[in-house]
């Protein structure tokens, strides 16, 4: 079973660009990605597009479908309306670099800023122990597959570049509460949090947990317990260091 | 002199998966001026997908457990054609490396008493894989990941390294292009460590990315550097089959570790007859025994599907060719009516999610097909086990690209393992070597300029074949003709197809212009592709006997001569030279560990 479909697919670089269309073959069973691939090899060789895995586990392949941020390669064909055109841009929060490639070096400059885990001392006998509850709480965040959909998302930065400059975005402060509620982690990032990556500027829209290829629930469950470790260290920090004690002991 | 970007180091390590990661924190640490290149994003090398775990004998499950079991189910596995002192090294020090993880802040699932839980898998015979659900490379990546910028090491990212340069007869650089300007750079360096991954982008249905196309294991041989053991390609029993465009991805061998069970078109489990007799003897023969094995390892035999991949993998090829297949050509894998949905989803969390996503298909609710996908190349860069090296001075090779850690077949859960000993031991030598080393080494600019010129040599031609026909034509042909199963004839016919492709291959012509161009990455891909095709192709012609990962049609069974050598490829002028080169003998004492009856 094949299909004819029309894609736009956003074309271009720093100097500018718009959408080119491209009429192509559709199969059973592909996702946009597969489409996308079929016009690099047939009709436009230098078409540029990031992916690796093609199974939603390395996060390269994000873009914006039909203006939805989506991974490429997880964004099945058969959910389209049929003869409807298919529009596919690269992100909108990073500078495009050539057709769907775009800088996401904001991101790996944003992870340098954050301090390393920094574990308290094992036991007695060498090993470490944690109870499987313990872990699972960082072990959702963990699933992160570093796509930046989240950080493409968010109106913090979305339509404010200079906000980049103080603001880490929701996949760093979701890091920052991955540390904090790491069982064998000494680190204290909650200044860090609130004076340099900009905790403060999120008003909990939940755009990034929407958009989150994983499933995780950056805002409910890293972004708020975060503002509310924020609150409790800086107006209650009675309340922080009983919190903190109990964690580490 | 050309006018291009340079840099000096005293390590530069090619690639950023496990082995390149681990590797450039130990030479950082040791002191080397060290830089990590790699062809993509830092985080999405291979090694992010790896799912199952990482084997390590820390008998944290089975306190039966130790290193010299693990051992021997390496040299097992591998067929008694494993470089005997990587599988010590590696049985050996894994357990700590895994430790080290943890250090670093990885978080392993936990057992009832709080320590790193351990999962079965094929091959192994004790439950040995350290895991984190279904998606253990992506924590050790990101664990190894931050580890490495928290340590300030110097990262070049979408830089693909092109030609190493030797001056007389070792390292003294590598030159590379971004891949988003085009642009050449040029690293000046007294060490090199290969760990590039593999090769899988020469096969049609591969659970491998864009990324394996072979570029260590080139680099290494057009330097000069021995290859071994390349015509053992593993193909996993278990990739997705339908539909068409999620072919190959791969399904984990967990789904069989924790509970699910092979059945053809008639509904029989037909591993039971399948059993070779080497593994007769700790193989349940009885679904009754295979059943109560996951909760009673000491008193029954583990089931028939957790047999080494290469059995499993031609167990369904005869079950499909014999016409007990499925409608698309695979066999059924059935978990859904033996654990419980709740289970599998906590279990298999991206199994679900793959199927449900790409498929439709809920693996909670009926049995679903799957069929072989190329998946790993035990063959590579011939090194010393201790140190890594190669057989060139300064150039090193850790991870998937280095040959002889598992011999003609590898068990699930030892790469990653691989990756986190050897890397570290290369790091270690490479240092030390760069260290020792007096003056910087010698790069001959015209050479420089003459690689350069050549690269860009496919933008100058018009008219010529498009990179991505070719690309096809060449898995198309591997597929077929160097798969699975394969003989003589169809082996000569692969090579003689390969050599038509190279000559097509010079006449290649891209479109547009340097920057992020992918058709004229692969048109440089292509070179390497073609290289390691053709030593895969002539390494299995010349190996008349079945082993591992090399089944032969005409020589069916293993042959005596052949446990003894191992196919050593090497350049001799332009030409590639294949000799059969004796293993290095085990130790008595090591032996003896194969006598006793097996536990
Ligand atoms: C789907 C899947 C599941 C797996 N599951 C398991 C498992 O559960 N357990 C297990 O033990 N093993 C597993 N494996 C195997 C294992 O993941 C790989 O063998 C291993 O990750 C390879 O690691 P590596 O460090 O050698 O290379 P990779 O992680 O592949 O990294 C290669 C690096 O080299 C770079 N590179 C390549 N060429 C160049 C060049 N020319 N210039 C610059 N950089 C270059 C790439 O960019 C990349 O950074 C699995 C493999 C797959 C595909
Ligand atoms: S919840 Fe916060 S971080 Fe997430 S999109 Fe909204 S403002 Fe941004
Ligand atoms: S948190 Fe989710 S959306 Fe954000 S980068 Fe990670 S996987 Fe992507
Ligand atoms: S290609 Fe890896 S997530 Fe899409």
């Amino acid at each position: 079973m094949s299909d004819q479909v029309t894609m736009k697919v956003w074309r271009g670089d720093t100097d500018g660009g718009g959408f080119h269309e491209f009429a192509v073959e559709a199969r059973e069973g592909e996702v946009v990605l597969d489409v996308i691939h079929r016009i690099q090899a047939t009709q436009a060789n230098d078409l540029a597009v990031r992916w690796n895995c093609k199974a939603g586990k390395c996060g390269s392949c994000s873009a914006e479908i039909n203006g939805l941020p989506r991974l490429m390669c997880m964004t099945r064909m058969s959910t389209f309306e049929p003869g409807q055109p298919i529009t596919v841009a690269p992100m909108k929060t990073f500078p495009v670099m050539k057709d769907l490639v775009t800088d996401v070096s904001f991101n790996f400059e944003m992870a340098k800023r954050i301090p390393a885990f920094s574990p308290r001392p094992p036991d007695a006998d060498g090993k470490r122990r944690m109870a499987q509850r313990d872990v699972e709480r960082s072990q959702e965040f963990r699933k992160c597959i570093e796509c930046f959909l989240c950080q493409n998302v968010c109106h913090v930065i979305r339509d404010h570049e200079e906000n980049k400059q103080h603001f880490a975005g929701p996949r760093f402060l979701m890091r920052i509460t991955e540390l904090e509620m790491h069982p064998l982690d000494t680190g204290d990032r909650i200044p860090l949090a609130r004076e340099e990556l900009g905790i403060p500027y999120c008003n909990i829209t939940k755009c990034c947990t929407e958009v989150c290829p994983e499933h995780i629930h950056i805002t409910d469950n890293a972004l708020i317990p975060l503002k509310e470790r924020v609150v409790d260290h800086y107006f209650d920090p009675i309340v922080w260091l009983g919190r903190k004690i109990r964690r580490k002991g | 002199m050309a006018d291009i970007e340079r840099h000096g180091y005293d390590v530069v390590v090619v690639g950023a998966g496990g082995a390149g990661l681990r590797a450039a924190i130990e030479a950082h640490a040791s002191g080397a001026r060290t830089a990590i290149v790699c062809k993509s994003l830092l985080g999405k090398a291979h090694t992010v997908m790896a799912e199952g775990g990482i084997a390590a004998a820390m008998g944290n499950v089975w306190s039966e457990d130790n290193w010299k079991v693990h051992f021997r189910d390496t040299m097992r596995g591998g067929k008694m054609l494993n470089n005997w002192r990587m599988a010590q090294l590696h049985a050996q020090e894994a357990p700590a490396r895994v430790l080290e993880l943890e250090e670093w802040g990885a978080l392993f699932d936990r057992t009832k008493e709080g320590l790193i839980s351990q999962r079965d898998f094929g091959g192994h015979r004790y439950a040995r894989l350290a895991h984190v659900g279904d998606r253990t490379g992506l924590e050790m990546i990101r664990t190894l990941q931050q580890r490495a910028v928290s340590l300030g090491i110097d990262v070049f990212m979408e830089c693909q390294v092109h030609r190493l340069i030797r001056d007389e007869d070792r390292v003294a650089g590598a030159l590379a292009y971004w891949r988003e300007s085009g642009r050449f750079v040029l690293f000046r360096t007294k060490a090199v460590i290969l760990a590039t991954g593999g090769i899988g982008k020469a096969f049609q249905v591969t659970s491998n990315s864009w990324e394996y196309t072979g570029d260590g294991h080139s680099l290494a041989l057009w330097s000069g550097a021995d290859l071994i053991d390349m015509e053992f390609v593993q193909f996993h029993p278990t990739g997705m089959v339908w539909p068409p465009s999620v072919r190959g991805i791969l399904v984990t061998e967990s789904v069989r570790g924790d509970g699910g069970v092979l059945r053809n078109s008639e509904g029989r489990r037909f591993m039971f007859d399948y059993i070779p007799e080497v593994f007769a003897s700790e193989t349940a023969d009885t679904e009754a025994e295979a059943d109560r094995w996951y909760d009673d390892h000491i008193n029954n035999r583990r089931p028939p599907e957790l047999l080494p991949r290469d059995e499993v993998a031609r167990a369904i090829n005869s079950e499909v060719k014999a016409g007990r297949g499925t409608e698309h050509g695979g066999v059924f894998l059935d978990i859904a009516s033996r654990r419980s949905a709740d289970y599998i989803r906590r279990r298999l969390p991206s199994m679900y999610h793959q199927f449900k996503e790409l498929a439709d298909v809920d693996i909670t609710a009926a049995p679903f097909e799957i069929g072989p996908t190329c998946h790993y190349v035990m063959g590579g860069v011939k090194v010393d086990a201790d140190t890594a090296a190669s057989t060139i001075p300064g150039l090193y090779a850790a991870g998937e690209v280095a040959g002889g850690m598992h011999g003609s077949n590898r068990l699930g859960g030892n790469s990653l393992g691989d990756l986190l000993v050897f890397g570290r031991r290369a790091g270690m030598a490479a240092a030390e070597y760069a260290a020792g080393l007096g003056a910087e080494p010698n790069v001959e600019e015209a050479e420089v300029d003459q690689l350069i010129r050549r690269a860009l040599e496919p933008f100058e031609r018009s008219g010529g074949e498009n990179p991505y026909s070719l690309q096809y034509e060449l898995q198309d042909t591997m597929h077929n003709l160097v798969g699975i199963i394969r003989t003589r004839s169809e082996l000569e016919q692969a090579i003689e197809a390969v050599g038509k492709l190279r000559e097509r291959a010079r006449n290649v012509t891209v479109e547009g212009h340097r920057q992020f161009n992918p058709g004229w990455h692969l048109a440089l891909d292509l070179e390497s592709l073609l290289t390691v095709s053709e030593a895969v192709a002539r390494c299995a012609l010349l190996r008349e006997e079945s082993r591992g990962g090399h089944t032969r049609d005409d020589f069916p069974k293993t042959d005596p001569e052949w446990a003894k050598v191992n196919n050593t490829v090497r350049k001799k002028g332009d030409e590639v030279n294949i000799e059969q080169v004796p293993l290095p003998e085990m130790p008595d004492e090591l032996k003896t560990l194969f006598e006793e009856p097996a536990k």
